[in-house]
């Protein structure tokens, strides 16, 4: 059986005369959705696929196909005749645009085998001299395909006996999963390059038949680590010829991986006898390799050329290529991927020493792959957009360094000197934020609107619909905080199911029997503080949120409500709290115990009217005044009356509920004249310098957080708290008496958890807290006279299922946006998850739950 | 709620009993009916010759209540407790013969002025006591208004909204009940109901006879309306109309013509839109002088700016952004979008965005114009801005307009200390805007020049300032 070698990734012309059996043999290779046949194109346009005058839209609707597939990835085969240079233009010319490889696969059938195929199907009435022109065409053209640009050519006289392969493209190094050793530009530095070897743990030893001119030196790591080369292997340094050794020999033994430099490149062309500028180090290599046989000089070129743009390591996570390479050219191939490799993307415009301005491709970036590259040289490797530039000079006296992956770790050999004076002074930028931060400045809409689907670790994937990203812009634009602060929004929470008891909403029988039913063993009962939600981040000083948050406001914390909202309008009282918060930290020793200069704290802020003061003027008591002064007038007023006399008891008993009501909200008011007033009741410590605390107990944070109210009593406020097996019988009835107690004396109710914070159900996320509000409090919530008996019988039924799916999925995405944050990811990461929480919010929802 | 409805006899030859006839209600039984949305009592707490009290209690069915509720606030609201629309309604179908100004049993009552008092428990008026005042004195009521506190355990938060109010006059029942009808939800500002044409026709039928003269029209129709644009001028056109039908029955000269009421009426509305629309005038008179063929209108709202634009077939492209989606979908109807001849409509894009963040929509422009937009934004958030407009959207021309803070001074009305408008973050000096416009001027490679907007004052300067940054360094 004959193989025939298709590159995985290409766009495959199928070059044949009608009825030469085209379509035939694309059947029996490729998939059907992998075939774009322009006679089915004629007939999706115009119900008749041999409407010659249909040809047109056809092609413009196959093309468009063929592009959106060549855009994802895909490999296409066209099927047409494809017999003229001017309809193979276009499909080359589109190959090109999206870097794919341009495959032609010729079916040259003998004219007279296709002259009676046509003839013997009555749907092709078209002449003779139809097939006669198009294999005049064929025949024409046949010569020239490698130059039109197909880089594959395959012509068949015989489709039959033969198999199709689909080769990796050489840039393809998937199933390659390291561990690696990352190794920046060279530049002739051999020595720093076997101190870095050691330091990384590689051994050196001798090859047992070494050959010429590449010597015996080879290096091979113990734990079977890769070694992956930048490149720019030569020119500048001392010791060209050696890097070349080394790193040719690691490669040949399989232990290394090396991508061309554009000196790598120069060099080549150089032994290749072109004509280049003899420049910018060169000279230093062809001092070196002169002297060389022409034989071996001969090998020296062909290892050079050997090296391929760029590598794409470990099922696609990593990409390694000499100056970066954005990410539609992934895995490519054309002559723009590889400039782009060797070169970066220029603007075209140079800069006052005379060198290209490169447009700034990594602060664009958007792929989830890691890209590691080098070629210009910066002081120390820093991470963009999970990109990074590890060449640090080495042979202009900085220094060589490498990254460890997947650890992500760098690790840097000082050059022993200064080799070569650089073009351009190697300096630090202004800014003493990290490019990172600096790059965080500005976010793009383009990665908060539309719709957006989540990746999360709790919670598979998120969507996000466009109608809501609508809603959240607004309020992120207009009310929320500095981006940079905004690590993390609380989800909503659900109330337990409806109570079985007909006098209640809620009750805690429905809470723990939820979490039984869900296999919690045991959770925690914390009572729920009525005040306004607060999320505190809190810097040990100003110098530390920059350092981390990448602020430049002075602020060393802050303290925002559930929709991101600046919880103090006056800045100077917000730095006095967050002065105070942080003492007690400081009191408590949280920074050294957590090794961390900030913390996220999730809060209860008291009291209710000093953020919702307004919402208490403009709603809540003028309910109160209102009804108060209506309900009594009318009970005075029926009591004048004998013949209505009868309804006064029933007007009194309104009476009596909005009196109820007026108690109910006025409990958790009291003025706020100072600092001292407030009282902040932290009920999770979420995260701390690299560390999202949702995988402790929630006696962890109960025991820890405590200790920040014994530091500072007039502030912090202690959560009560009791855990509880919810298969205990005796411990559920004492919890129940207990919220008794706490909701009698006016209190909201209670938040009941998994004690594990985040507990895995048979139906997956388990919700991690419901709330079980008290009858009085639901006043508040359903209106003053919930409790008649007009009323409760309809608000009883009610749904909690809608409330608990978002309430899961606004938690796995804050809890995500933590969990990128302390792993240190571009703030546009971080952003889509606490804007996909705002966004959430807008989902129409009973707001009573 | 609870409307309490009194007469009172000041003469042997009157008799308070009478005030059940004209109700059409019988002081001896209690009266249940049922509405829609809840149910109406009627009875009287006295009855007799001397003085006799009618009360209508209406109940609100809660269900009614929060249909439609979509919003927390809606669940928890006075509506069961003040008089609103719900009253009128009621009032309507309770007491509709003698709103009609009928009595079957003793028609000669209809017009009999008598002793009359009306209490209403509780209304809500926006505006306070004065409103009240302004609303009922004109008609002839001696006004009691007693405001309610808001809370007494909280004395800081201020009085309320609500009013127990006390209304009385000698007029005829048909009168007192058509004025509470049209005036309970002036003062309410808010129907349960959609306020559609038909409610231009109740309010002109009840308003027959008064409502032309009311020194308060422009409110009373403005309010009853829900101030909605279209229906208000189509009442302002139609009592203007009734009005000259009149004045060519009526003698020449006298009191001030309907017309010229309504001429006034409309000077007041426009009144504070002058400076406004000034500064419109004035960025879209730049926009020409500079050539530029594709502008954005960066904070778009209500698409004042781009109608302007729009007139001028030198611009090409007019593209409209803001961050409220809502403003654009009013934007979108002012400027009839969807009627819009196809030539027209290619030069409009309206676009929901944020100057908060990058976007690649706005790249390629030759001018934006940012009408009183920055001090919608806090002032750490301004980095985002700068970079977002200076360094990626990047057009030509860059027109941006402010508020002078220098000139809060001479509003008489603003407090010291108090931005114009409450979403203001902040109000720039002429100083504070030029020192900033310059940095990022420099920052940016664009250089700035400043013009004052509107009538300048010799110390205060102009109420705003606009500052126009060109691309390149001045020469």
């Amino acid at each position: 059986m004959k193989r025939l070698e298709v590159p995985e990734l290409a766009v495959v012309a199928l070059i044949g005369v009608s009825g030469s059996g085209k379509s035939t043999f694309a059947r029996q290779h490729f998939l059907p959705s992998e075939i774009l046949s322009s006679d089915f194109f004629r007939g999706l346009v115009s119900d008749d696929e041999n409407d010659q005058s249909a040809t047109p839209d056809a092609f413009d609707a196959l093309y468009y196909l063929l592009e959106k597939r060549l855009t994802r990835g895909r490999l296409t085969v066209v099927d047409a005749t494809n017999v003229r240079p001017e309809d193979r233009k276009r499909i080359v010319e589109v190959a090109r645009k999206h870097h794919c490889l341009a495959v032609a696969i010729v079916i040259n059938t003998p004219e007279r085998l296709c002259q009676e195929r046509n003839q013997q199907r009555s749907d092709r009435n078209f002449g003779a001299h139809v097939v006669r022109r198009q294999s005049a065409d064929l025949k024409k053209g046949l010569r020239g395909l490698e130059r039109e640009g197909f880089r594959y050519v395959h012509v068949l006289s015989d489709t039959s006996d033969l198999q199709v392969e689909r080769i990796p493209l050489w840039t393809n190094k998937k199933d390659q999963t390291g561990p690696f050793d990352i190794i920046g530009d060279l530049h002739g530095c051999a020595a720093e390059l076997r101190l870095l070897l050691e330091q990384l743990g590689w051994q050196r030893y001798d090859l047992a038949e070494p050959e010429q001119p590449w010597g015996a030196e080879c290096w091979r790591h113990p734990e079977g680590r890769r070694a992956i080369f930048v490149g720019d292997l030569v020119d500048r340094g001392p010791h060209v010829l050696d890097c070349l050794r080394i790193v040719r020999n690691m490669i040949t033994a399989g232990y290394a991986f090396c991508v061309a430099g554009n000196h790598d490149v120069k060099l080549m062309r150089w032994l290749r006898g072109k004509k280049v500028q003899i420049k910018h180090g060169l000279e230093q290599s062809i001092a070196e390799i002169e002297p060389l046989p022409p034989a071996e000089r001969n090998h020296l070129a062909s290892f050079l050329d050997s090296l391929i743009s760029h590598y794409v390591f470990d099922d696609g996570r990593l990409v390694v290529a000499h100056a970066g390479l954005k990410e539609a050219m992934h895995g490519r191939s054309s002559g723009a991927v590889r400039e782009f490799c060797l070169y970066g993307e220029t603007t075209g415009e140079t800069d006052e020493f005379g060198l290209p301005i490169r447009h700034n491709w990594a602060a664009e970036y958007r792929g989830r792959a890691t890209v590691v590259y080098g070629h210009t040289p910066v002081p120390a490797p820093e991470w963009l957009n999970s990109t990074v530039n590890i060449d640090t000079g080495a042979v202009f006296g900085g220094s060589l360094t490498a990254l460890r992956y997947p650890e992500r770790e760098f690790l840097a050999i000082p050059a022993a000197r200064q080799y070569a004076e650089p073009i351009r002074p190697i300096a630090p930028v202004a800014d003493a934020r990290t490019s990172q931060q600096v790059n965080d400045d500005v976010l793009d809409l383009e990665d908060v609107t539309g719709e957006r689907i989540i990746e999360t670790r709790l919670h598979r994937t998120v969507t996000i619909q466009a109608e809501n990203s609508i809603a959240a812009l607004e309020v992120m634009s207009r009310y929320a905080v500095d981006p940079h602060w905004l690590i993390y929004l609380p989800p909503t929470m659900s109330p337990s199911e409806t109570s079985a008891r007909e006098t209640y909403l809620e009750y805690p029988t429905e809470t723990f029997n939820y979490f039984r039913k869900n296999g919690v063993e045991r959770v925690v009962c914390q009572e729920k503080h009525m005040g306004s939600r607060a999320v505190v981040i809190v810097c040990r000083d100003a110098d530390a949120a920059q350092e981390r948050f990448g602020v430049k406001d002075g602020r060393s914390g802050i303290c925002y409500t559930r929709s991101g909202r600046p919880f103090f309008p006056n800045p100077a009282e917000e730095s006095a709290f967050i002065a105070r918060v942080s003492e007690a930290v400081t009191l408590a020793g949280f920074w050294d115990e957590l090794e961390t200069t900030w913390l996220c704290l999730d809060c209860e802020l008291m009291p209710w009217s000093a953020k919702a003061r307004e919402l208490l003027q403009r709603q809540y008591a003028p309910v109160g005044a209102s009804g108060i002064a209506s309900l009594e007038a009318a009970v005075h007023t029926l009591q004048l009356s004998p013949v209505a006399a009868h309804l006064v008891p029933a007007f009194e008993r309104r009476l009596s509920r909005v009196r109820a009501y007026r108690e109910a909200y006025r409990r958790y008011c009291w003025p706020v004249t100072s600092l001292s007033d407030y009282k902040l009741a932290p009920f999770h410590l979420l995260a701390s310098e690299g560390a999202v605390h949702t995988d402790r107990s929630h006696r962890w944070h109960m025991d820890t957080l405590q200790r920040l109210a014994a530091a500072d009593p007039g502030l912090f406020v202690a959560t009560p708290y009791r855990e509880v097996a919810v298969q205990d019988m005796e411990q559920v009835q004492a919890a129940t008496e207990w919220w008794e107690t706490l909701t009698g004396q006016g209190g909201e109710g209670m938040v009941v958890k998994p004690l594990a914070f985040i507990e895995k159900g048979p139906k997956g996320l388990v919700q991690p807290a419901l709330k079980c509000r008290g009858r009085e409090y639901l006043r508040i919530i359903y209106g003053p006279e919930y409790t008649a008996d007009d009323q409760l019988p309809r608000l009883r039924q009610r749904s909690v299922a809608g409330k608990r799916s978002l309430a899961a999925r606004e938690f796995a995405l804050g809890v995500e946006a933590l969990e990128r944050f302390v792993s240190r990811a571009p703030l546009r990461r971080v952003h889509e998850c606490v804007f996909g929480v705002l966004a959430l919010e807008s989902e129409p929802i009973d707001p009573r739950l | 709620m609870l409307l309490t409805i009194s007469q009172t006899q000041t003469n042997d030859s009157e008799n308070a009993l009478d005030l059940g006839y004209l109700l059409h209600k019988n002081p001896a039984n209690l009266n249940t009916v049922d509405l829609p949305f809840g149910v109406a009592n009627v009875f009287y707490s006295e009855a007799s010759e001397e003085r006799c009290s009618a009360h209508l209690l209406l109940e609100i069915n809660p269900v009614e209540l929060v249909r439609g509720a979509q919003q927390l606030e809606q669940y928890v609201n006075d509506r069961p407790y003040v008089a609103s629309s719900y009253l009128t309604v009621a009032l309507g179908r309770i007491f509709g013969t003698a709103l009609a100004g009928k009595c079957k049993k003793r028609p000669e009552l209809v017009h009999a002025k008598l002793n009359l008092t009306a209490i209403v428990e509780v209304v809500r008026a926006r505006g306070g006591a004065e409103v009240l005042t302004k609303l009922f004195e004109p008609l002839g009521y001696q006004v009691e208004a007693t405001r309610l506190a808001l809370d007494d355990r909280f004395p800081e938060w201020g009085e309320s909204p609500y009013f127990r109010l006390c209304l009385s006059c000698t007029g005829t029942v048909h009168d007192l009940l058509t004025h509470l009808y049209v005036l309970l939800p002036v003062l309410d500002e808010s129907k349960h109901y959609f306020v559609g044409e038909a409610e231009v026709d109740k309010l002109l039928r009840h308003g027959e006879g008064w409502l032309g003269r009311h020194p308060e029209q422009q409110l009373i129709i403005s309010r009853y309306l829900k101030r909605r644009h279209s229906l208000m001028d189509q009442a302002v056109a139609r009592l203007v109309e009734e009005a000259r039908l009149l004045d060519e029955s009526a003698e020449p000269g006298g009191d001030a013509t309907a017309p010229e009421v309504a001429a006034l009426a409309e000077q007041d509305l426009e009144r504070p839109m002058t400076l406004h629309t000034h500064r419109l005038n004035q960025v879209a008179a730049l926009l020409t002088t500079l050539q530029a063929k594709s502008v954005l209108d960066l904070g778009c709202g209500e698409g004042k700016l781009i109608r302007r634009l729009l007139a001028d077939r030198r611009f090409e492209k007019v593209q409209g952004m803001d961050v409220s989606h809502r403003s654009l979908e009013i934007a979108a109807q002012r400027l009839h979008l969807e009627t819009l001849a196809p030539r027209q409509r290619e030069r409009i894009e309206l676009i929901q965005g944020s100057l908060l963040y990058r976007d690649k929509r706005l790249e390629g422009f030759d001018a934006a114009a940012l009408v009183e937009v920055i001090e919608h934004l806090d002032p750490a958030r301004l980095i985002a801005l700068e970079r977002v407009l200076f360094e990626f959207a990047r057009p030509r021309y860059i027109l941006i307009t402010t508020p002078n803070r220098e000139y809060n001074v001479l509003f008489p009305t603003l407090p010291e200390g108090k931005f114009r408008h409450t979403d203001h973050r902040f109000e720039w000096t002429r100083a504070e805007f030029q020192d900033w416009a310059t940095r990022m001027a420099n920052r940016f490679g664009y250089s700035v020049r400043f013009e004052p907007v509107g009538p300048e004052d010799p110390q205060h300067g102009a109420p705003s300032q606009l500052a126009v940054f060109t691309q390149g360094v001045a020469k």
